[in-house]
This record gives structure tokens, sequence and C-alpha cells, in this order.
């Protein structure tokens, strides 16, 4: 029997990478937030690689940091390895990834809920959502506690419907035999959503004691970590000394075990109806497809300081737990291992993600917000991103202000949010570089410069933290003004420094700018050449010299930029019946009446809208315009 | 939407009438500046002013033509933007030039119905208007869209099929070493993007010269017929119509008047200028005769003159040659099968043997000869009629130009040793824009190619 067990401002069902920023940024915001999960023990855990961050999801970190949000903190706090990628290619592409602690980052990320004012954390299995008028007003468990809130956040992740599968084995269950959360999708079904049935895996973890290391390549961390967070420093983040990972590699015994055992491959055998993704295939999908291909990279990282479990990260599979540790065998290094937890696939249930606003919120129940796995995502980070803007709009909605949303110029949460909202996705959706078309713009270097403004808006940045983001920015815009109108004169010790840099003796006097462009030189060589008068932070000259030295392709995007934030000011009444529209393409009628485009940017990234209806579409919303002024 | 300038031919005519190209858009004076050359610049002009000057190509400095422009500033015009209407001599040729040069100088070639669209967008239309444009936007764009389908059968567009499956496997390649750069893909270098990058210029280079062939035979080589009266340029043009049927151009958009007449010899079409001035003036005095042609050279791509190998050059005859030293000019010596009269030492001192045909029209010799120079002069002596690769369409025509200088861009970038994914912005650009001429959506078959050309896995 059901007992009314609360009333809040906002619920979070899920305390997952997602769940719990969301959490995490309503309480903060000033609601009245609940955050319930099937288990406690389970907070912010990391069922897959334990690692965080990489191209595309270490700016997703740091934009998640920038707005104020939780990831960027606990990782710099629990990391056990930290690397910057992508040195070698130009500042937008680097890209910081760590390997964790996972089980110091679940730990560290509980404490900090656990001490958030206004936040309460409980342990329930949520079974209904409680809708009236068409309205979510709450959560109802399986115990029978009804809980009340003015706005509901759902991250279900992989749990929804969760079916484990290992080779003939198939059983019903969430992540690593967690219990999965089943009728929950069945209420959802009811409430009319439309559900996808997506895949995704997890490779066998095995023995450390039991890996010769002799027979593969170390992989250690950067000299001098750099952080996530810009609110990190030596003295907050993770001191210990860091543990390296090791590359193997599989061989040719591994891809004929793989294939001998091809007819017991769920994969294969028709047993997996989700689909997986493109972009993480298992090593049998993998052999399959590229058959030509010798060997492929393993990489034993470990899962924390205090376990010996390692993850064999390239050997995500579903093949039947013998197979699994006959193949385990037959890579270098792994030849008498021991295997600790067999590698599985797992199918979910997901949301069709064009249901939602981007805002994140629900088109079908207001007030019902998703984020995370269930809108069709991959990746931690994926979902912390969209957890905090799921989480900013729940509160902004309970505090009846405008909501948030973060454009594709602003931030990579902005590409994986719109890509989601405006064209859906048919596997779940990875975030990478190539996505993004300002990619030069949304660089892991200036997240903060991008998206520090709307956290301090919000209130999720603090008065002091927002300060020196002030003076940050002001420094820069000394800098460059300063560079600009210092002269540097052609003599003797310019000329020579000139030459040892490889580049051509001056013939003029020419201002820093100008010789901060020449490829061969960098602001390092203008500290000699004309020092500041003050010290110059390290961040700051780093702005400098990238804001100088790609100029030319950073004016190009900034004016597409501004082509796009003209179609993005365009927007489109809520009440517009596109079936009405004289001239618009019937395909194109029937998807931005299913999306229901907010502006005439997004309108026109709907796949089957063409730029003919984009300008039949202006041209109505001109004589609506006028239409609806003149009634007034 | 209404953020950059925009430009078509607004009236098409045939020659000796006016064409109007118009400019409308925010850079409206500051673009046909770019082109114009007048006593003062556009952008210093008070609205509702009409200017004469030149257009001039800014690149090689010639003059393409003598115009009338007219300057109408926001919001006094028909879009209600910044209007510039440049009035041409008419002739498609230097028409087109001047479109062509609006495009290179930053406008960018306007939709069927734009003006009118942005006419109502800035108020100046009411509705029932509007819902006219509507149907015009939609029926040319399912027309244009037809018209693409149909290129996508030929030749051209499997081309630039081809030519961007190399720009998307490179792309590809550079981005699996941006976003799997643990993986053991082959790392991208920049003499590697510089090689692929030379190998796609080299294509549209070769595309844009099958351009110029493509537009030759398509419309034809502007042939102008210029020499005194009796000296056989009417028997001439019958002599080479008689090859073919002389037909009647019909220019997509244009009224059908008879513009020029299409004749074509061993294959390769001319378009013969002022064909009617020549029938006419047969029996003219002299000087009549001179000036018409003088008119006519300007606008030909080939200028054929004839002269009467049996009597000795006159002045007239003299300085006329003189003046077209330079220019692609063949001399028909006529009249061959009469005693030679004319002066023959001083044309090899002032014309080049090769250019010089002796022909008679009389005994109908000579037209091989013509046809072998005209081959020589425009295609390298082949005449590649087998192959129908033609670009052809000035869209195009601009697109693969804007491709090409990404590339070109691109490029520049490896030599500076700018990073890959920086060079990627440039090679992406590219590929778009060949994108637009085959009327491939961009964005999803990227990510497919990568996933497709790589074994990317955790």
């Amino acid at each position: 029997m059901g007992y009314h067990a609360g009333d809040y401002d906002v619920i979070v069902i899920g305390a997952g990478h997602a769940g719990c920023e969301s959490a995490l940024a309503a309480a903060r915001m000033g609601c009245e937030t609940l955050l319930i999960t099937i288990n406690l023990d389970m907070v912010a855990f990391m069922p897959c690689n334990p690692s965080i961050g990489g191209p595309a999801k270490g700016h997703v970190v740091r934009e998640i940091d920038a707005l104020g949000g939780e990831m960027g903190r606990n990782i710099d706090r629990t990391f056990i390895q930290m690397r910057m990628l992508n040195t070698g290619k130009g500042p937008a592409v680097h890209a910081l990834r760590a390997q964790a602690d996972k089980f110091l980052y679940q730990h560290t990320m509980k404490e900090t809920i656990e001490l958030q004012d206004n936040l309460e954390l409980r342990q329930g299995m949520v079974e209904q959502l409680i809708v009236e008028n068409g309205e979510c007003k709450g959560v109802i468990t399986k115990t029978g506690a009804e809980y009340h809130a003015k706005t509901v956040v759902l991250t279900t992740g992989t749990y929804l419907r969760g079916k484990v599968i290992m080779g003939e084995l198939m059983y019903e269950s969430g992540p690593n035999n967690q219990q999965p959360s089943i009728k929950l999708s069945d209420n959802l079904r009811e409430l009319g959503f439309d559900l996808v049935r997506f895949k995704t895996g997890t490779p066998p973890r095995v023995l450390r004691e039991s890996i010769d290391f002799s027979k593969t390549e170390i992989q250690p961390g950067d000299e001098k970590p750099r952080y996530f967070s810009y609110e990190s420093t030596a003295d907050t983040a993770a001191q210990e000394e860091q543990l390296p990972c090791w590359l193997t590699y599989t061989t040719s015994n591994t891809h004929q075990i793989i294939n001998d055992n091809l007819h017991r491959a769920p994969m294969f055998s028709g047993q997996i109806e989700g689909t997986g993704p493109r972009y993480c295939p298992s090593i049998e999908d993998k052999i399959v497809r590229f058959h030509d291909k010798p060997k492929h990279q393993i990489f034993l990282e470990p899962e924390g300081r205090h376990t010996s479990e390692y993850y064999v990260q390239g050997l995500s599979t579903s093949m039947p737990e013998d197979v699994q540790l006959s193949m385990l065998r037959s890579i270098s290094g792994l030849e008498n291992v021991r295997m600790m937890r067999t590698g599985y696939a797992i199918e979910y249930d997901a949301v069709v993600p064009t249901q939602l606003w981007p805002t994140l919120e629900t088109k079908l129940v207001p007030n019902l917000f998703t984020a995370g796995q269930i809108n069709g995502t991959s990746g931690y980070e994926e979902a912390a991103g969209q957890g905090i803007v799921a989480g900013i709009n729940a509160a902004r909605k309970v505090q009846g202000k405008e909501s948030v949303v973060i454009d594709r110029s602003q931030g990579y949460i902005g590409v994986l949010i719109d890509d989601l909202v405006t064209k859906g996705t048919n596997e779940p959706y990875r975030l990478l570089t190539s996505r993004a078309e300002y990619r030069l713009l949304l660089r892991n270097d200036n997240a903060d410069l991008r998206l520090t403004p709307i956290g301090y808006e919000i209130g999720l940045i603090q008065e002091e933290r927002h300060e020196r983001f002030l003076a940050k920015k002001e420094a820069i815009a000394n800098e460059l003004a300063r560079l600009a109108s210092v002269k540097i004169r052609p003599d003797e010790d310019v000329q020579q420094l000139l030459a040892e840099a490889g580049t051509a003796p001056l013939q003029n006097s020419v201002d820093a700018v100008t010789l901060l462009r020449r490829p061969e030189i960098t602001y390092s060589q203008l500290d000699v050449l004309c020092p500041p008068d003050d010290d110059i932070a390290a961040d700051v000259k780093e702005q400098v010299e990238i804001q100088v030295k790609y100029s030319g392709y950073i004016e190009k995007q900034l004016l597409q930029v501004e082509r796009l934030k003209r179609m993005e000011s365009k927007r489109i009444p809520d009440d517009i019946d596109y079936y009405a529209v004289h001239g618009i393409a019937s395909e194109a009628k029937q998807k931005l009446a299913e999306i229901r485009p907010l502006s005439v940017g997004q309108a026109s990234r709907i796949s089957g809208v063409t730029p003919a209806d984009i300008s039949i579409l202006l041209v109505y919303l001109e004589h609506y315009n006028q239409v609806v002024a003149s009634r007034s | 939407m209404i953020e950059d300038t925009i430009a078509a031919i607004a009236t098409a005519v045939g020659e000796g009438s006016i064409a109007v190209i118009r400019i409308s858009g925010p850079e409206a004076l500051q673009i046909a500046d770019r082109i114009y050359t007048g006593k003062d610049s556009l952008a210093s002009q008070p609205t509702h002013t009409i200017h004469y000057g030149k257009v001039r190509d800014p690149q090689s400095g010639e003059t393409v033509d003598e115009v009338l422009v007219s300057v109408m500033r926001a919001p006094r015009s028909f879009t209600m933007e910044d209007v510039v209407e440049i009035s041409c001599h008419g002739g498609i040729v230097p028409v087109r030039r001047t479109l062509d040069l609006l495009l290179d100088a930053g406008a960018r070639m306007a939709e069927p119905g734009e003006f009118t669209k942005r006419a109502f967008l800035n108020g100046r239309i009411d509705l029932a208007q509007a819902e006219a444009v509507i149907d015009l936007i939609r029926s040319r764009s399912d027309r244009a869209f037809s018209i693409a389908m149909k290129q996508a059968e030929g030749s051209l567009s499997e081309r630039i099929r081809m030519l961007r499956h190399d720009l998307v496997e490179l792309m590809a390649h550079i981005e699996v070493n941006i976003d799997y750069p643990e993986h053991d893909v082959e790392e991208m270098t920049n003499t590697f993007i510089k090689d692929k990058t030379l190998s796609a210029i080299d294509v549209i280079e070769g595309l844009l010269r099958t351009a110029k062939q493509g537009k030759v035979m398509r419309e034809g080589i502007i042939t102008a017929i210029v020499g005194k009266p009796n000296v056989g340029k009417s028997s001439l043009l019958n002599e080479l119509a008689q090859e073919e049927r002389a037909i009647v151009t019909d220019i997509p958009g244009t009224t059908r008047d008879v513009i020029e007449e299409f004749v074509t010899v061993n294959g390769i079409p001319l378009k013969l200028l002022d064909t009617a001035g020549i029938r006419e003036t047969a029996d003219v005095v002299e000087r009549i005769g001179v000036e018409r042609s003088r008119g006519a050279i300007a606008d030909a791509d080939l200028i054929l003159m004839v002269v009467n190998s049996n009597e000795p050059l006159t002045d007239e005859e003299r300085a006329l040659i003189v003046q077209l030293q330079g220019k692609p000019m063949l001399l028909l010596l006529n009249k061959s099968d009469l005693p030679a009269g004319v002066d023959k030492k001083w044309l090899s001192e002032h014309i080049e043997q090769e250019r010089m045909i002796e022909m008679s029209m009389k005994e109908h010799r000579g037209i091989d000869q013509l046809g072998e120079a005209i081959a020589k002069m425009f295609f390298s002596g082949e005449v590649e009629t087998a192959d129908p690769t033609y670009v052809s369409n000035s869209r195009h025509i601009h697109l693969l130009n804007q491709a090409q200088h990404s590339l070109q861009e691109a490029l520049q970038a490896t030599e500076q040793w700018m990073p890959i994914d920086m060079i990627q912005i440039d090679i992406r650009t590219s590929w778009e824009k060949l994108g637009e001429i085959v009327g491939d959506a961009v964005g999803e078959s990227l990510l497919d190619q990568i996933f497709s050309q790589f074994c990317l896995g955790k």
C-alpha cells in the first residue's frame, strides 16, 4: 500500500553520472532535491572502462566544470593517471584523459552528495511516475513510497529492462549484476513514449598478479599532470604517484579462437536484438569486419589503487565464458591470466530522443526530464553533460525561470543535445570532435571562457571563482592589446633569435602580434623579445598564443557562428501548424511537426528539411508575426 | 537569414539590348566597387543615381564591358536593402563574365525568387505576392532538383563523387587520428595530406578545364566574321551554314529572340555574331562595314577576318590586322582560286603562318583547314567530343572554384606546418562545396566513413 513519503522541488531517479550532476545542480541552485537510486553502493559507478576524458569527452568534462558541475573536480581528486592526448595536433583537439580509481571516484562523489545542502540521497526502486493532468508530479517506489515533486529527472542508464548476454546465457539484469528496472519501462510505454532497444558491452576483468607485464609495453601518465577542473590545484587533486597502463596485442590464435566459436556469438546468432554502437564494437565484431587486420591493440588498465582488477580495453565481448577465457589466454602477456569478471553485452530500453525539447524536458509529459543513456547516448561524460543541463532546467522550471540551452557554438554539450533532440540517433551516441562544426572554437583550453558566464548567471559558479575568471579575461585582453602595440625592431639580437628559431629576418619593425603569427615563433620567444612588465599566468599566455596564432581560422569560424546565431534567434512559435503552411514538402511537414523545432536554426538541421522548405518557413513566419502583431 | 549579398542576371535579353545584373544586400555597393571603375566609387554615391563606368577583372585589369550602374540605397529599393543594378551592353559573354566577377568578389548567386523573398521578408510586398514567391521557390527548387538528378546520372557527378570519396577518406583518416589518438592507425602527416590535396586540386583543375571546353561545346565559340565588303563574308557564312543548318539559341530563361546563329565546323560549334549585319551590309560602302566589324570584335572569342587574296590590302585592312595581333584571330585568304595579289611579305611580317588559311568559297576549299585551325586554337588540336564531361553551369564552375580555393588554402597550411585539425577545416569546406554540386547531404557520411574504414573499439 502506498504512503506519502515527502515533497520535493526536484526528484532525480538514478545516481549514475547523469543523475549525480542533475541532483547536485538542482540542489546547489536552491531546490529541495531527492536523489533516489536502486543501490546506494552504485553511486557514480563506472560499469565499463575506468577512465574519464579523451577527445570531445574530456572537453565535455571541462564544460561541466565551467558550468559548476562535479565530474571534473571528482576525477581530479581520484585519478591514478593523467595524460594530455593529441599534443602534437592543434590546441582545439588537445584532450585530457584520466584513469580513475573507480572505487575512490564513487566514494568521493557519494560523499559530496551526502554533504550537499538541500540534497537527500535515498535507496529505492522507482516503478511508476505520478502523472496528473498530463504533468509529472512525482514517483512511486517498489516499497510503496510516494514522493512528490514539481519536476522529475529520469536517468536510468542501462537499467530499463536490462538484459545481460554472455554467449548462450541470457538473463534480466542491470549492469554488473544489479537489479534491472522493469516496471518503469512499462510505465513509460503506457505514458506513450516511443522506446528503442540499444546494446552495449564490456570486456572481462583480470587479476594483476596473473599478468606477465614483461610482454607488454608500458604506457605512463604525464610527468606533470593537468587537471580537468579550473578549481583544482596540486593541493586539492590526487597526489599519489601515477600508475601506468600497459599495451599488448591479440594474436592470430585469438582470431582463430573467435572464428572457431562464431556460431556461439550472440552477435551473429541473432540472440541480440538491440543496436550496438559502431565505435565500440566487440572484439568478435572487429575480427569479422576487419578480418585482414593481423592484430588488435589491447590496453590493460588498473581499476584502482586498492584492487588487483585490471580492465582489458579492446576486448569487449559477449562470447560464452569459456571462449572468453581462451581468448584472454591467447593474448601476449595473458597466457596464464585469471579472469575475475566475465565480459558481457547488455541490452536496455532508451527513449527516442527526438521526443525531448532542447532543455531535455519531454514533450509528452511536462515537468519530466530525461538525461544520460536513457536518451540513447553512451559514455560517462555524455551522460554527465546531459545530467547537468537537465538538472539546471528542472530547477529553473521550479523557480519559474527561463530555461538554459547551450548552442552548438558554445559547447560540445550543445552539439550533443542538439544532435539528439533534432536528429535522433539509431545507435548509442558517442561524442566525437568531428561532430562539432565549430571545433576550433570549442577547445579544451577555453571551456571556462565559453561557459563560466552561464554557470555564474544560473548560480552554480560562486562569486570568488567568477572574479578570478573575470581577472583572467581581462589579463588576456590586456596582453593581446600590449602585443599589438609593442614594436620589435630588427636589431642584431632580434635577428639572431629569429635565425635560431628558423624564421626569416625582419625587414622593418613589426608589432609582436604579427611576429607571433609566424609558424616558427612561440609566445616563449616573445617573452624574451618583449617581456611583459608583470608576470603573466601560464593559462593567460596559452590563450593569447592560441588566439593570435590561429586568428585566421578562428575568425572564419566566428563568421559562421554569426550566421548560426541569426538563424537560432528566429524563434518558431510552439502553436504553429506546419500542415497549414502552403508549400512545404510533405516529408518536411511531418518531420517539423514531430520535432517541433524552437528556432529556424534547429529546423534547418532536421534531416529531410531542405533549404527551400526553410525559405518557405521564413516567409510563413513573417506573415504569422504580422498577423499576430495586427491582432494585438 | 538575410545576411549575405546576392546577385543574379535580372533580365536576360539578346544581343543589342541591355542586360541588367542586380545585386542586393548589405555589401552590394562594396562588392560592385570591387569590379567597377568609374569617376568615383559607388559606395560614395547618393541613392537613386546612375553612373557610367567600366567593369574590370580585378585580377587581370582587363575591361569586360562598359556599363551604366544604378545605386539604390536601403530602404528605398525593391528588396529594401542596398541594391546595385549593372546594365551591361548585352551579349551573353560580358554579362556572364560580370556576374562571375561579382561572385568572385563576394556575392552569392541568388536562388530562384530570392529577390522577391527578401522584398517580402523586409516588408516590401504583401502576402498575396509572397504566395506567388512560395510557388516559385517550390517549383524552381523542384526543377533544380530534377536537373540535379539528371546530372547525378552524368559523368560529371560521377567524377565529383569520386573526388569527394577521396576527400572523405582523407578526412576520415585525419579524424581518426584526432578522435582516437592512441589507436594504431597510420599517423597523418602533413606530407601525406599535401600529396592527397595536390591530387585533388589536379582533378578540379581538370574539371575546370573542361568547363572552358564544355562552355564552348554548349554555347559555341563566339565568332565574329570581319572584313570589308565583297571579300566573301556572306559566302563564308553560307558555306559554314551548309554544314549544319543555322539554329536559334534557346537559353533557359531568356526570351526566345533570335540572338546568334549556330554553325559547326568539324564538330566545333561556332556562334556567329551579327550575321544579319553581314547579310545586310554586303553591298554597302566600305566604311560602315569596317566600323561594324570593330563592334563585333570586342565581344568575340574568335575573329575570322576575311580578305580578298586577289587584291592588295587596303590601309584599313592593314590597320585592322595590326589591331588584331595578339587576339584569337584567323586570317582567311579568300578567292585563292584567282591569281594572288595580296602582299604576302607584309602579311608574314604581321601574322603567323599558321593563322593564315587559303580558301576559296567559290570552289568550297579551305573549310577543313579552318576547322583544324580552330581546333588547334581552342582545344590544342583535340576535340574530345566523345567525352561528355563538361562543367557548363556557372553555379557549378563557381563552386568548383571555391572548392579549389579551399584546397589551395589547405595546401598552404600544410606547407606552414599547421596542425592537421586546422588543415581539415579547409578540406572539409572543399568537400562541402563539391557536395553542393551533386546535391549530397553533408553530415553523417563522414562518420560512416570513419567507422567503415577503421577498426575502432573499446
